[in-house]
């Protein structure tokens, strides 16, 4: 296994066997992880059909334009990871390399614009937990006086919005992270001269969970930006 | 076959460091370190039990304050359900065997089986420190707002060793799913495989859809308990019933989790001791899978007094009766499997016929309890104890033990004292009957679980309950003496003791390092068994043809 020709490990009898092996392996832990945001995105649900107005007000002093931008942003190098798995089909090593780093630069674009968005919800109190203060605006035209905004914990629901978004987009944040630490193995794998041809199963599974870390943000996006726009 | 290589090299004796241990990929190794790992959990969960056992005998408080008795209990839950029973059966046996009845040579993913006892057993040590700083007393369901509101900050510590721990599940469980797609021998097709790899495959699909809905379930508990904020609290508007929800949701399933290994265990002692082709194999297969997937849309039975609307716990209701359909067609299957047979009545023989009816008396109270009317006045009650530990006890306990010793040969390579197994095994039968029994009656008459004061009628039952407690208890040390006995003096283990069917039975005991001493060729399936080698031949049992 340490060398570069033999990359059949011993208890597989052909590269084929051990290629489909990792395929299956990667969708069943990708299924694994649509059940992990499953759980979140039921509990959103929950809580936006019970408090659909806090939840409207609550989204609307998200930036909608840091969002889309985000969005393009990972669209973008959902395409260049699909180009360095072409190009590690191809066994053009370098190619990998260029479009591998090309892929962790947008990461790096995406989870700096969320920092930015992060800090802004930081100085504006919007933070779930004992700092968090929220007065509801009865004047803009964003909060309407309702029932439902009229309830005395209404800055208590605004809150609840806060935390799944805050979970939810933390946990999209990490996954990628994680994905970025998965680039830099396969760059060294890379340097090193071990993808060919025959095996490149690494920048394939790590290209299917990117994917699907992008499909996440996908939901997330109109989730939780667009929420007061309907 | 070369009986030379199986007498100087096997999987146990190929290397003697602790390195070699810690870091081994042999799938067998890993097993074996998972069975001590747990072997230690159940200790200690046992321990807790003993302990408010006795505190139960009296009506009055005897020796504990509740505080005390409210952390055992929840000890005695979380240790056994998330660090015993869950990876009991799949984690040690179905750890080594699986490969093995696939003719595989490892799982295929042998780095990330190692991971996943790491992992594990990093849980494992947070719920110990939990134990240790003083205890959780929230009972192993971890409801909202005791976990939240009015819990001590080891919930957090308590939680995060699930949390954790779940991922080991998962790692077993996807491991599993595709060794058994992708590594099978030549000629082992689909329904040539053991029924013991169809309930791990059963098992390892609700493992990898389930165990993720418990991960997010405890991080919102935890979100919620480190910010305060109020994702389950209705006092800042979050809903302590949602929590229920995404709980069962997971621990519903994780029921079956819990039993289909054991049902594939019986599954294999039943053919072996009968000497018969299992009964209606395809059927039995195909239940396994339609007990996982009905699995998961029963949750609702646990929360019929849970504000839930009677129309949605109508739904819940039937849905469950619907589960014991293929439970019930397994059952009858095996009596099928008895009915003509040669039967011989050895120590996991004795086991899986214990389970039988254990679990059936299981199952059955479980029909009462989803019936809404009949929950409502058992709701909490003694009588949901002692349904779930038929089921957990009666089932899956005596399964895990029956298939230990029906695969300890393989696995250590030597024989324990079969008549004080024999012994053992009705000796934990009776403990364990004494034990739960009484607890349905004197729940049924209204005595509410998780309590240590109560009237004074009840205590006979309660003391007969302890009683069995004790004699449980001296089952299981017995046990633990003899086997260790085995593994130092016991004498040395042919290929197939007990004449079975199965591919594992093919290899010497214990096995190699890459499980054959020849990629095996599968011809026929696995329960191939005839008459004539009814009787074990007890001079080669004895002695023995390894050396
Ligand atoms: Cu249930």
């Amino acid at each position: 296994m340490a060398d570069g020709q033999s990359h059949l490990a011993h208890h597989f009898d052909s590269m084929e066997q051990q290629r489909e092996s990792s395929s299956l392996g990667m969708w069943l832990f990708l299924a694994q992880e649509v059940m992990f945001f499953g759980g979140l995105f039921v509990a959103y649900a929950i809580y936006r059909f019970k408090y659909p107005e806090a939840f409207a007000v609550a989204s609307g002093y998200l930036s909608v334009g840091w969002g889309a931008f985000n969005t393009v942003v990972l669209i973008c190098s959902s395409l260049t990871m699909a180009l360095a798995v072409r190009a590690a089909q191809l066994g053009d090593k370098k190619k990998i390399i260029q479009y591998i780093v090309a892929t962790m630069l947008l990461a790096c674009v995406f989870l700096g614009v969320k920092g930015v968005e992060y800090t802004e919800k930081y100085h504006h109190d919007l933070v779930p937990g004992p700092a968090f203060q929220y007065v509801p605006d009865f004047d803009a035209y964003t909060v309407p006086v309702t029932a439902e905004t009229a309830h005395p914990n209404f800055a208590g629901h605004v809150q609840l919005f806060y935390s799944f978004y805050f979970v939810m987009t933390g946990m999209h944040a990490l996954h990628m992270v994680i994905g970025l630490g998965l680039m830099i193995w396969l760059i060294v794998k890379a340097l090193r001269g071990r993808f060919s041809r025959e095996y490149y199963a690494p920048v394939e599974m790590t290209g299917l969970y990117w994917h699907f870390v992008d499909i996440v943000w996908i939901f997330l996006f109109p989730l939780l930006y667009l929420v007061w726009r309907h | 076959m070369s009986e030379n290589a199986a007498k100087t090299e096997n999987y146990l004796n190929v290397k003697h460091t602790v390195a070699s241990w810690l870091f081994t990929v042999d799938h067998k190794r890993i097993g074996v370190m998972y069975l001590a790992t747990i072997l230690l959990f159940f200790f200690l969960g046992g321990v807790a039990a003993v302990l408010f056992r006795i505190e139960l005998m009296t009506p009055t408080e005897m020796f504990m304050a509740s505080e005390t008795y409210n952390r055992l209990f929840t000890m005695h839950g979380i240790t056994m359900i998330f660090f015993f029973l869950i990876p009991s059966i799949p984690a040690v046996l179905g750890n080594f065997l699986l490969p093995i009845m696939l003719g595989a040579r490892d799982l295929a993913f042998p780095r990330l089986n190692l991971a996943s006892w790491y992992v594990f057993t990093f849980g494992g040590l947070l719920g110990l420190g939990a134990i240790i700083f003083g205890g959780v007393d929230t009972g192993w369901t971890f409801y909202t707002p005791y976990s939240s509101t009015y819990a001590n900050s080891n919930v957090i510590l308590a939680a995060l060793g699930i949390f954790v721990s779940g991922f080991a599940s998962i790692m077993t469980g996807l491991n599993f799913i595709v060794t058994i797609h992708k590594m099978r021998a030549p000629g082992l097709t689909w329904f040539r495989l053991p029924l013991f790899v169809w309930a791990h495959y059963a098992t390892s699909i609700i493992i990898v859809l389930g165990t993720p809905v418990i991960a997010i379930t405890i991080l919102l508990v935890a979100v919620e308990r480190i910010f305060s904020v109020g994702i389950f609290d209705p006092a800042l508007g979050g809903d302590p019933v949602l929590f229920q929800h995404l709980f069962w949701f997971y621990s519903h399933p994780a029921v079956y989790i819990m039993i289909l290994p054991g049902m594939g265990v019986v599954s294999e002692i039943i053919a072996c001791f009968s000497r018969k082709r299992i009964f209606g194999y395809h059927i039995v297969a195909m239940s396994s899978l339609a007990i996982a997937i009905l699995g998961f849309f029963v949750w609702g039975h646990h929360m019929f007094v849970s504000s839930q609307s009677m129309y949605a716990g109508m739904i819940f209701s039937i849905l469950s009766f619907l589960v014991a359909i293929p439970s019930a067609i397994k059952v009858f299957n095996w009596v099928a499997t008895l009915y003509g047979g040669s039967i011989k009545l050895d120590t996991p023989m004795l086991y899986a016929l214990g389970f039988i009816g254990l679990f059936t008396i299981g199952g059955l109270t479980g029909l009462f309890l989803a019936t809404m009317a009949v929950n409502v006045h058992v709701h909490d009650t003694y009588f949901i104890v002692a349904h779930f530990h038929y089921v957990m006890v009666g089932g899956m306990v005596m399964a895990f033990f029956g298939g230990l010793h029906f695969w300890w040969p393989k696995i250590t390579g030597k024989l324990f004292p079969e008549m004080l197994g024999r012994i053992t095994a009705i000796i934990i039968f009776i403990g364990f009957n004494l034990t739960f029994f009484p607890q349905f009656i004197v729940g049924y008459l209204g005595m509410p679980r998780r309590y240590h004061v109560y009237p004074e009628e009840f205590q006979l039952l309660h003391v007969m309950s302890t009683g069995g407690a004790a004699v449980l208890a001296l089952g299981y040390m017995l046990m633990g003496v003899y086997l260790l006995y085995s593994l130092i003096l016991g004498p040395k283990a042919s290929s197939n003791p007990w004449k079975a069917a199965g591919l594992e039975w093919t290899t010497p005991s214990p096995p190699p390092t890459e499980n054959f001493l020849e990629p095996p060729v599968v011809k026929h399936e696995a329960y191939a068994y005839t008459e004539e080698d009814t009787y074990r031949d007890d001079a080669e049992t004895k002695g023995d043809t390894h050396g």
